[in-house]
Formats: structure tokens, C-alpha cells, sequence
């Protein structure tokens, strides 16, 4: 490992200037991922600035009636929350399902959001990998690729992001708020993960130096009728093969507004607008709900051998939607 | 002559159980001698080729670094006959991974810095890693692990088989795993002109001290290897892997002490695995299921250094009755690290591939596969025509059976469909060989009145010590707290290493026999006051032993439930029941069963080391993309044993459990899995992505 400074920020516009300054600079929330990282030499921080004490831990109500929750957060703190597990469920439930009760309890909402891909030669820095090392290739075409991408991969990388969290909150609409070197700004979420394109080493739009401060969810009548669904090679402690958050807002049998959205097909958590279209103005029957799925998933194109994905993701959409239908 | 039970038997707690929790056991890597530095290891990046140059000059720069070490500059080492362990003797690369070097620092931190920054130039060949069942290099080992014949006929069975009424003719596949244990290996090793001393995590003090002394080229006496606890092992350090060399290298190069802990990452590539198997089984049977013709083909791999051929289908050779049997052996030499044992090396592939075939055959011919299985216990042993020292696959078949609430099924059936979840029940048998080895030990009375037991054995977490403790007292007629069992140093009485499920056995006969002369000599009365001593080897004993079929047996049944939406295989219950002899501690027993069920639980639906053609390497090389069962993956296990009293074994009875409870484990899943969903998975895991797009929601 090499050797690094470390600095505790007094408040984020310190934070932003500290790692503003230095290119090698890194932000630390839980460090559930990036000191990993460090120990595998994927990343070699010059510095390291602490941002998991600014005072970015506390979930306000909005005036809009949603939800504020500061970047550190913890996740355990949020799945916990009676407001999340109230009026969006879906997001409760995504948490739950990530990771382990240990790590939930240091991971952070911003940590969350930008974890790294799991994709194994990015983790192994005696093999290439655009995404580390751009321009050295991309082996996991050819290689292994098994929980890699369905879509919007590129022929340069088709790793996926790994997060169950951003699966929901992109399936709720959710808004990021950013501290930058030029002032605070807001993004939204969907948009704030990149397709991987020709430049697979940028995941998100995030520009170097910029702070996630918050997370805003919006009131959502969709968000109390949720339900997250993952697919796993074991029950506790591994990243979704598929997952599905959805959420449905039904009026008189027939559904007015619909959220899907996919976990592990994607270098983004991919929201299903296809899907949702199909959905909204009928009810909600099996039929339908197989229609859902196959508008969205049609655009799939899967790699050798990750094709068990799109059936996968299929039933997988397919029940989720059926069970969330029945929820009260 | 066998003991009079006292505390045999007892679920005492583990005699070092206060010092584990309260952190005060110290393992290997925790020795910190005065003065000593640190050394990691340097790896190949190629499989296949040369070490042409070494450029450390950044790493050198680093400040705290002593040094690097590569073939060019490494002291020399003496022939071991273990090319694994030849490691920087030559310029060599065998398989990528390979130990081509290390770096050596005052601080860890400063030794991870340096070893990124060591420039290693090869020359690469084109590599050959894929077991493949027409890979040209196939030819039969004369030997399979450690010393069975590579190849066993019995009667004719092409005739047999030919002429069956009923037949089956199946190949199945298991992947490369690796071992894994908790506490990766680690040693830090002390070197002095006049001796070395090694603190290592091993399964066997004993043989890391013949192996370092060899070497070194030392006399055994100068060589000490201290290994009071050891955080799991199943297999992977039965053998001394080429890290402790390493360490001992560096603490030459150095002198200074040098502790060298192997990382998470760096056991899927030195520390040894299980190869993977490719096993083509044919069973030929009359209408009653009566079984007349079986063959066992084993295709799998070792590495260009040094051949190791899993012994995968000797529990073919013993397992059902029958005339006609043919087995064999086929192995190719790649660009692969060497394969070692891995918890029941043979036993467990070959009983996945054994147990699926006798399975699948009793849905051919219309018989419940409990059923086929009782019609088909042989009176002797079929491969040797030895008499059983004591069988009781059928007592445990028949307790499994009652205790699972196993409904008896003819042909092909399916268990019922709840919701979307597809249910099924699978039934297999299991057995190891209950084998012991010469072992020496020392019992002593000291003048406070205490007796200690000094023995170079193991306890790799398994709880030998409190189970020698227990015998030893019994062996003395005084309560277990009177007794203390030292072990894990080279310097007591040499011992065989723990593996094979032989540790008990073979030490447990030492640690008997020592405590009978013991009480002989106090006996007589004569010697001239305490402590008083006995020192004895079981050599002769063991040599003696008379010719006999000795194993444990076991059944068990499994329920899955099948999730016809993603394809998600859940293990809901299992119950295994087993006949190991004598049980010496109801609870450390039950610990080792369980253990092993969950392992071979692992072995049906989660481990799989991915091989990475391009690389040559295994793709995925930690926990978190390794998969082993999570707690949540573990719902109902039950374990059971009879009765069995063998007196045949060794003086104690007992037979065996480190290993058993994970052979049968994956077929009786992979069983189950087929009456969920009516497709057989004759490949493992059985993971979604397999299931997936074959159940039909
Ligand atoms: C074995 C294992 C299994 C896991 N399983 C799952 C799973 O199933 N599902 C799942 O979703 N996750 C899983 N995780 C990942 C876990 O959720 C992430 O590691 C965690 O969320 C990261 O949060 P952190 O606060 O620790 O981030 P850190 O490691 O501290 O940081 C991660 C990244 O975010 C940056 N960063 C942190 N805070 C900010 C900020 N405020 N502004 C800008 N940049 C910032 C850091 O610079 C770094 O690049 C698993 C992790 C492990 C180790
Ligand atoms: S898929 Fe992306 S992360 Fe993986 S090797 Fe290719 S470029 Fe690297």
C-alpha cells in the first residue's frame, strides 16, 4: 500500500478544497470499499479526506414532502428509519438485502452510491482493465463475465455497478445534492451513473473534488406499494446476479404510475422505462406484466455467458410486480 | 484390550475454549520473536515460462526494505522431493501464482509498497490450463493419493454390463475449490546457525520439521515447529506449503526472525485445492436392483512439477456389492498449481459422482433409492475380500430414513410444487476409511500430582486436544481436569500430522499406551521419586494391525426447495445420521459433522474457482467472490450417530469424523434438486444460473 495523508475535514467546502487541490485525493465515508481497494493497489490515494463525521447523518423531512438524507448516513441507520420503511419500502428492503449487518453499519449513502464494480479483473491489478488502467483492454469479454452486463455495455468495459441501494433510489427518482469547488449543485440520479462508452473509467458524472452531500427522495404515492427483489448465488452476503425494485400506484385496478428498476444487468442501476410504459393505463395481470418484461428486456444483449440473466431478469420482474400488486 | 469409558463419550467443552474466545490463544502469526521483520511473497504473472530478470532497485528504494530475493540471489536449498517447495532455485515458472520471489521490510506496510514496485521480466510459453475430458495428455498414474492403485478390474464388467437388465452410463463434473480455512497460513520463522525455529499454522509439526531440516539440510533435532493452535486447515496444511520455505529463506537472507502471513487472495494460488473432476460412471443392475456391473473413470489434473492424483474412485472399489468393477484413474499434467487434499481428497468428488449414478439407476429400474441401496451391502469388503472390522451403512440408511420421515419413491417421481417454490428430497450414503498411523507419545506425573500428555499432534480447531484429553484420563482412571495434553510443538514426541481422520486414532493409541505404562511403572513402585515418565511408540502395534476393511459409514437426506422464478436452490433441512465407532466428544463430534454437511452443502451449490484461460489463473480469489455458505444459507441440520463398537480400530474404538460428514453431502442435494424439478445437474454448483433457464415456473 502506498503511503497516504489523512485529514479529517472540518465541513464540506474544506473537504471539496483538500481533495480539489491534490489529483490523487480521495473522499473516505465507510471505507467498506475503498480501503479494500487500497489494499489490492486498485486505488493509491495520496490523501485521504474523512468526510463520515461533517454532520451529513441525519434524514430530514423535505417541505415537498420527501426526504433528505445526508451522505453519511449509514445504511443500517436507513433501512431502520421508520419513514423509510413507511413510505418507501422498496429502499428499506434494498438495503437489507446488500452486503453484510457489519457492513451495513459503516457503509455510507455517498459511499454506497459510488462503490466500485465487482467485475474481477478490475479488482486483480496483475491483469488489464480499461476501467483501472484505461486503454489496457478489457479481458472480461473474452474472460469471465458471468454477473456482468445485459445492457448498455460497450466493447471497451461490461462491468456492472454493483449497488442494491441505487437500484431503489433510482427506481424512486431520487435527486443528488453536490457540494463542488464552484458551489453546491443537484443532479439526478438517473443520469448520475454513466454507460461505460469509451470511457469506462468514469462512473458517474461527478467531476473530481465534488462532494455528495445529500440524497433527496420525493414524495412518491408509487413508493409505499414496493417491493425490492434480488437473485443471488447465496442468501445473505452477495451481489445481486438480478435484482428488481418495483413500485406501482394503482387506481381502481388500474395502474397510474409505475417504477421498475434493475440491479446487476448494468454499468448503471437501470431503470426499466420500457417496462414501466407497457405498465401504466391497465391493470395490473400476469399477461401484462410478461409483456413488461419482455419490452424491456427485447433490448438485452447478453454476452456468452451471461445470458441466464435475461430469463433471470424476466420471471424475476414478472414476480415482483405480481407480488407487489397484492400488497395492501 | 480396550479403555473403560469414563469421559470418552462426554460433551465436554473444549479444554482451551477460554483462552480461544478471550484472544489469548496465540496463532502462528502472532509470535512476534524480538527483532523480526517482516516478507511477502512475490508471484509469478505468467503460467508458463521463465524468470529472465528481476529490477528491485524502486523496491530497494523503499525506505524499511532490506531486501528481495529472487532465484539469482536466494540461498540454495537442499532436495526436498517436493518441487512445489524448490522454491527460487531455478528460473522456472510452472503455473501463475508461483512464488518467484519475496521482499523483505521492517514494517508490512512498507514490504505490500515494495513488492508492487519489484519489475520481474520472463519469457512467456503458451500455457495449458483447461482439464478437458479429450485433452491429449491423459495416461494413468500407477498410484493415487497416498499410495492406492491407480486401477482396480474385478471380474468382466463389459460383459456384465453389456448384458444388465437395467443400466446407466453418466458423466459428471466438479469444479476446482479451494480450502480456505479461517486463519490463512502464516509462518514466522526464526533462523540461527545452529537450528531453526518455525511458529507455523500447520496440520502436522512433525513433517513441516522433516521438510525444513531437509531442506536446510540440518539435522530433524535443530528444527522446531510450534503450532499450539491452528485456525482450520481441511487438508491445505497437511503439507508443508512452499510459504514456510519462503519464510525460512528470508530469515537467512535477513537474520533476523521473519514473519510471513500467506493473504486471502494468495491461497487460491499456492496453498492447494481440490482439482477439479470429470467422472464417468457405469452401473449395471438386474430388475431387483441387484447390482452386477460398475465402473468408475476419473479424469483430472496436477501440475507439471509434481504429480498428485486424488484418489476419486477408490469408494467405488468398497461401496455396493457386486462381481464386475472396473476403476481407473487418468490424469494430465498442466499449467496449474499442484492439487492437494482438500477435506476427504477422493471420498468427496468420487461419492458426488458415485451417489448421483446410484441414484439416477434407481429411478431406471423402478426401486427407492434407500431401498437399492440395502440390496446391494456386501457381506466383505468386494475390492480386498477383507471382512469388515464393522459396517453400518444400513443401520444408518434405516435411522436416516426414520429420522428425515423419507417417503419411499419407485421411478421417477417429483416432490410437491408449493407456490413457486418447486420441493424435493435426495438420499445419499457416506464413507472414509478409518485408518491410524504409527505415533509416538509421552505421559508423565509430575510432583504436584498432575499428568501431562506431550505429543507432537495437531488441534486445527477440531478439539483434539480435549478429545485426548478425555482419553488419556480415561486411559488413567482419573477425571479429565487432571489431565493436560501439550501438542503442537515438534519437540514432543513425534506424531503424524492431522489428516486422513486419523488424528484421534493414531495418536489417541500413543497417548493410551503411554498412560498404561505410566500407571505399569507407578505400579511397580520403584523409581526414585516424581516426575515419572513414559515414552512410547505405537510402530509395532500399528504394523500388526490385522488385515480388516475398516470404515465409518453415514446416510444422509436432504429437502431443497427450488425457486422456479430465479432458479435459487435453498437447503430447508438435512439429517445425517453416522457409524464412526466410538463418539469421544458428543460435542466437538457434532461440531465436525455439521461442519462437514455445511461444507459439502457449499460444495453443491456455491464453490467453484473460476479458471481463467487467458491468465491461467483462478479468476476469483477471495470470500467475497468465492462463494462458501453464509450463516443464512444454513437453516435445519440434524446429525445423529449409532452405536457402534469396533474394537478392531484401535483400543479406543473411534473411527473417524473430520471428514465424512461432507461425503454424500452434494449428491444427496443434487439428488433432491432432481425430484424439485426433474432435471438432473450433473455438473456442481448447481447455481441460478444454471437452474434458471431449465425449471419451467
Ligand atoms: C464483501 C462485501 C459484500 C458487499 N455486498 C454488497 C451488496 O450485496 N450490495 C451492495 O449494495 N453493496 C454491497 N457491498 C458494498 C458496500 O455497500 C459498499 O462497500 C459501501 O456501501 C461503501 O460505502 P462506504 O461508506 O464504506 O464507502 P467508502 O469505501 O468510504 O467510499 C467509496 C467511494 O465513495 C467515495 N465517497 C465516499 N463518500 C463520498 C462523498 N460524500 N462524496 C463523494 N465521494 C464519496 C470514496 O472516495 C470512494 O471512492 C459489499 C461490500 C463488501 C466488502
Ligand atoms: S468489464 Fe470493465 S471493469 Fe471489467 S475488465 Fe472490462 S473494463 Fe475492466
Amino acid at each position: 500500500m502506498r503511503p497516504f495523508d489523512y485529514h479529517r475535514a472540518a465541513d464540506p467546502r474544506a473537504a471539496v478544497a483538500a481533495v480539489a487541490r491534490r489529483p490523487e485525493a480521495r473522499f473516505l465515508a465507510g471505507g467498506t470499499n475503498l480501503i479494500d481497494l487500497m489494499r489490492l493497489g486498485v486505488e493509491a490515494p495520496e490523501l485521504l479526506v474523512d468526510v463520515s463525521r461533517l454532520g451529513g447523518g441525519r434524514i430530514a423531512e423535505t417541505e415537498a414532502g420527501g426526504l433528505l438524507i445526508g451522505a453519511s448516513v449509514r445504511n443500517s441507520e436507513l433501512a431502520a428509519d421508520h419513514r423509510v420503511r413507511d413510505d418507501y419500502p422498496v429502499l428499506a428492503q434494498a438495503l437489507l438485502n446488500g452486503a453484510s449487518g457489519q457492513l451495513r453499519n459503516l457503509a455510507t449513502v455517498a459511499g454506497n452510491l459510488l462503490q466500485r464494480t465487482r467485475c474481477l479483473y478490475f479488482q486483480d491489478v496483475t491483469k488489464p482493465c480499461n476501467k483501472r488502467s484505461p486503454g489496457s483492454g478489457c479481458p472480461a469479454i473474452e474472460g469471465e463475465h458471468a454477473n456482468l452486463a445485459i445492457f448498455g455495455h460497450s466493447e471497451h468495459c461490461v462491468a456492472t455497478h454493483p449497488s442494491d441501494m441505487a437500484v431503489a433510489m433510482v427506481a424512486l427518482d431520487a435527486t443528488v445534492h453536490l457540494e463542488g469547488p464552484s458551489g453546491p449543485r443537484t443532479t439526478p440520479l438517473i443520469g448520475f451513473h454513466r454507460l461505460p462508452g469509451d470511457a469506462p473509467d468514469r462512473d458517474t458524472v461527478l467531476h473530481h473534488g465534488e462532494l455528495i452531500t445529500a440524497v433527496e427522495l420525493p414524495p412518491l404515492a408509487a413508493a409505499r406499494r414496493s417491493l425490492y427483489r434480488k437473485a443471488r448465488e447465496r442468501r445473505s452476503f452477495a451481489f445481486a446476479l438480478v435484482s428488481v425494485a418495483a413500485a406501482l400506484e394503482l387506481d381502481r385496478g388500474e395502474v397510474r404510475d409505475a417504477r421498475v428498476a434493475l440491479g446487476g444487468v448494468a454499468h448503471v442501476p437501470w431503470r426499466a422505462t420500457r417496462a414501466e410504459e407497457m405498465l401504466r393505463g391497465g391493470p395490473l395481470t400476469e399477461e401484462r406484466a410478461h409483456a413488461a418484461a419482455e419490452a424491456e428486456l427485447a433490448h438485452a444483449t447478453p454476452l456468452r455467458d451471461n445470458a441466464y440473466k435475461v430469463p433471470l431478469a424476466h420471471r424475476l420482474i414478472v414476480r415482483t410486480l405480481l407480488d407487489v400488486a397484492e400488497r395492501p | 484390550m480396550s479403555v473403560a469409558v469414563r469421559s470418552i463419550g462426554a460433551a465436554i467443552d473444549r479444554v482451551e475454549g477460554r483462552e480461544k474466545v478471550t484472544g489469548e490463544a496465540k496463532y502462528a502469526y502472532e509470535h512476534s520473536p524480538p527483532g523480526f521483520v517482516y516478507a511477502t511473497a512475490l508471484q509469478s504473472t505468467i503460467a508458463k515460462g521463465e524468470v529472465v530478470g528481476v529490477d528491485a532497485e524502486a523496491a530497494l528504494a523503499v525506505p524499511g526494505v532490506l531486501g528481495v530475493l529472487w532465484h539469482e540471489d536466494a540461498p540454495r536449498l537442499h532436495e526436498v522431493s517436493d518441487a512445489e517447495l524448490e522454491i527460487l532455485q531455478s528460473p522456472r515458472v510452472a503455473y501463475r501464482g508461483q512464488i518467484v520471489g519475496a521482499v523483505i521490510a521492517e514494517r508490512y506496510e512498507a514490504a505490500r509498497q515494495a513488492e508492487r514496485l519489484v519489475r520481474i521480466e520472463y519469457s512467456e510459453h503458451p500455457h495449458d490450463v483447461l482439464l478437458r475430458a479429450d485433452h491429449p495428455g491423459f495416461y494413468e498414474p500407477e498410484k493415487v493419493n497416498p499410495s492406492y492403485p491407480g486401477r482396480t478390474e474385478e471380474g468382466d464388467f463389459d460383459q456384465a454390463f453389456a448384458t444388465a437388465e437395467v443400466t446407466i452410463d453418466r458423466t459428471y463434473e466438479t469444479p476446482a475449490e479451494h480450502n480456505n480455512p479461517m486463519e490463512p497460513h502464516a509462518s514466522v520463522a526464526v533462523w540461527r546457525e545452529d537450528g531453526i525455529t518455525v511458529y507455523d499454522s500447520t496440520q502436522g509439526a512433525s513433517s513441516v520439521q522433516d521438510i525444513v531440516a531437509k531442506a536446510f539440510g540440518l539435522e530433524r533435532e535443530r528444527v522446531r515447529v510450534l503450532s499450539a493452535h491452528v485456525g482450520g486447515g481441511f487438508g491445505s496444511k497437511g503439507t508443508p506449503r512452499p510459504h514456510v520455505i519462503l519464510a525460512v529463506m528470508a530469515s537467512q537472507a535477513v537474520r533476523r526472525p521473519v514473519k510471513l502471513a500467506v493473504t486471502r487472495q494468495q491461497m487460491f494460488d499456492f496453498t492447494g485445492y481440490r482439482t477439479p473432476t470429470i467422472q464417468r460412471v457405469r452401473l449395471g443392475c438386474d430388475r431387483q436392483g441387484r447390482l452386477s456391473a460398475t465402473a468408475h473413470a476419473v479424469y483430472e489434473q496436477s501440475s507439471t512439477i509434481r504429480e498428485f492424483a486424488e484418489q476419486t474412485a477408490t469408494p467405488t472399489r468398497m461401496m455396493y456389492s457386486g462381481e464386475n468393477r472396473r476403476t481407473s484413474h487418468h490424469l494430465t499434467r498442466l499449467d496449474v498449481p499442484t492439487p492437494s487434499w482438500m477435506r476427504a481428497p477422493g471420498e468427496t468428488p468420487g461419492m458426488y459422482a458415485l451417489e448421483s449414478a446410484v441414484d439416477e439407476l434407481a429411478i431406471a429400474a423402478g426401486i427407492d433409492p434407500v431401498e437399492l441401496r440395502l440390496r446391494n451391502e456386501p457381506e466383505v469388503d468386494p475390492e480386498t475380500g477383507h471382512r469388515w472390522s464393522s459396517r453400518s451403512l444400513v443401520a444408518c440408511l434405516r435411522e436416516g430414513a426414520e429420522r428425515f420421515g423419507w417417503i419411499p419413491r419407485h421411478g421417477a417421481s417429483r416432490g410437491p410444487r408449493n407456490g413457486h417454490w418447486l420441493t424435493g428430497t435426495g438420499v445419499a450414503s457416506s464413507v472414509y476409511p478409518a485408518r491410524r498411523r504409527p505415533s509416538e507419545a509421552r505421559a508423565r506425573l509430575e510432583p504436584d500430582g498432575g499428568y501431562v500428555i506431550e505429543i507432537a499432534a495437531a488441534d486445527i480447531g477440531t478439539g483434539a486436544r480435549t478429545a485426548l484429553t478425555q482419553i488419556a484420563a480415561d486411559a488413567l482412571e482419573v477425571s479429565p481436569g487432571e489431565v493436560r495434553v501439550d501438542l503442537g510443538d515438534s519437540g514432543y514426541p513425534t506424531a503424524p500430522l492431522a489428516g486422513g481422520s486419523m488424528g484421534t486414532a493414531s495418536w489417541g493409541s500413543a497417548v493410551v499406551k503411554a498412560c498404561r505404562e505410566l500407571r505399569a511403572t507407578l505400579a511397580r513402585g520403584d523409581t526414585p521419586g516424581l516426575p515419572v515418565e513414559a515414552h512410547v511408540d505405537t510402530g509395532a502395534e500399528v504394523q500388526g494391525d490385522e488385515a480388516l476393511a475398516r470404515y465409518a459409514f453415514g446416510a444422509q437426506f436432504v429437502e431443497v426447495h427450488v425457486n422456479a422464478d430465479t432458479g435459487e436452490v435453498h437447503v430447508p433441512r438435512a439429517v445425517g445420521v453416522f457409524a464412526a465407532g466410538r463418539i469421544v466428544n458428543a460435542k466437538t463430534a457434532r461440531s465436525q459433522f455439521i461442519g462437514g454437511m455445511t461444507m459439502g452443502i457449499g460444495m453443491a451449490l456455491h464453490e467453484e474457482s473460476l479458471l481463467d484461460l487467458r491468465f491461467g489463473d483462478y479468476a476469483n480469489h477471495d470470500l467475497a467472490t468465492y462463494h462458501v455458505p453464509s450463516c443464512a444459507d444454513i437453516e435445519e441440520l440434524e446429525v445423529a450417530w449409532i452405536d457402534e463398537h469396533d474394537p478392531h480400530v484401535n483400543p479406543i474404538g473411534a473411527k473417524g469424523i473430520g471428514e465424512i460428514g461432507i461425503v454424500g453431502t452434494a449428491a444427496a442435494v443434487a439428488n433432491a434438486v432432481h425430484h424439485a424439478t426433474g432435471i438432473r445437474f450433473r455438473a456442481l454448483p448447481i447455481t441460478p444460473a444454471r437452474v434458471v433457464g431449465r425449471v419451467s415456473r
